[in-house]
């Protein structure tokens, strides 16, 4: 039996073809574009703005509030003792910074996140760091850092502006570059 | 009677929201809704275990008992972790193609379907 309609041969149909390229070209550009991004290389809208000041409680007793740090250059970083190895890296890079720049205008400081006090204490000693470490128990100067995961480390100019942000251990190597032109300038 | 057995299934889910870690408060689980967790793999500050999603949750309720307003609550965490804390992307600039695009690629693929039928299947001419 014979069907009363018959499929024609495929014609190409150009307009639609186009309508649907140019439809489907910006998005794969969107995309493409998201892709290249380094997910690791977290932007901060911080970077370039004056860093939110702190009010940090030490674990050797006493406060540090930001204030007391201007005129000097602050290494900020954030840390947990359970997180390996990245903070266990880069703990004796942080004490080496401190004790070779310390003189020269930087201070090193040290925030614990959600973290316990006792293992928190016990990786002070464990690495012997001497300078300047506190907790934030409620994650207040976390958050307002912007900060996704530890370590983190945020690099503070002697005018209190933030310079520099690093997802990851840091090393001397990465940061002498950064603070060597912000130590020149008064 | 009803009243009672209303007020026990809202204490009931109050009580199961409580155990499963969510937010009871409506207007905190919404900004929280909104903000995604920075440790987690897409999912919510609402939705999240993670500490420092808990962090954000309790400091949400803190800005909205301070008296602050949602907008002005999603625009601090905007100004710390920038649009990406957004679970949906801003309905602004080269953004809006991003929205726009599944509707348009919707409505492209019927008038498609549409016209490759019209052409295809033709009744026979006697």
């Amino acid at each position: 039996m014979a069907d009363s309609r018959t499929v024609m041969p495929r014609h190409p149909l150009p307009w639609a073809w186009i309508g649907m390229a140019a439809a489907v070209i910006p998005l794969l550009l969107v995309l493409a574009s998201g892709l290249r991004r380094d997910p690791r290389a977290l932007p901060s809208p911080l970077v370039g703005r004056l860093a939110p000041p702190f009010d940090l409680q030490l674990f050797s007793g006493g406060r540090l509030r930001s204030a007391e740090l201007r005129g000097r250059l602050v290494v900020l970083n954030f840390w947990a003792s359970w997180c390996v190895p990245a903070c266990t890296d880069e703990a004796p890079a942080l004490q080496t910074i401190w004790e070779k720049y310390r003189a020269k205008g930087v201070t090193v400081v040290g925030v614990n996140i959600q973290d316990r006090e006792a293992p928190a204490r016990a990786f002070i000693q464990r690495f012997g760091q001497t300078f300047p470490a506190g907790v934030d128990p409620r994650g207040l100067i976390s958050i307002d850092y912007g900060v996704y995961g530890v370590p983190e480390t945020y690099v503070i100019d002697r005018s209190g502006r933030t310079v520099y942000k690093y997802a990851g251990a840091v090393s001397e190597d990465l940061l002498a570059p950064v603070m060597a032109p912000l130590l020149k300038t008064r | 009677m009803i009243r009672q057995n209303l007020l026990l299934a809202a204490w009931m889910l109050a009580l199961t929201l409580i155990a499963s870690g969510q937010e009871v408060d409506p207007r905190v689980r919404l900004i929280a809704s909104k903000l995604r967790c920075p440790v987690c793999q897409n999912e919510s500050v609402a939705d999240s275990q993670s500490e420092l999603s808990a962090q954000m949750r309790t400091l949400i309720r803190d800005r909205l008992a301070a008296g602050e307003t949602e907008d002005q609550i999603v625009g601090y965490f905007v100004s710390r972790y920038g649009e990406w804390i957004l679970l949906e992307p801003p309905r602004q600039g080269v953004l809006w193609l991003v929205w726009l695009a599944p509707a348009v690629a919707l409505l492209g693929g019927a008038a498609l379907v549409i016209a490759y039928l019209r052409r295809s299947v033709r009744p026979r001419a006697h």
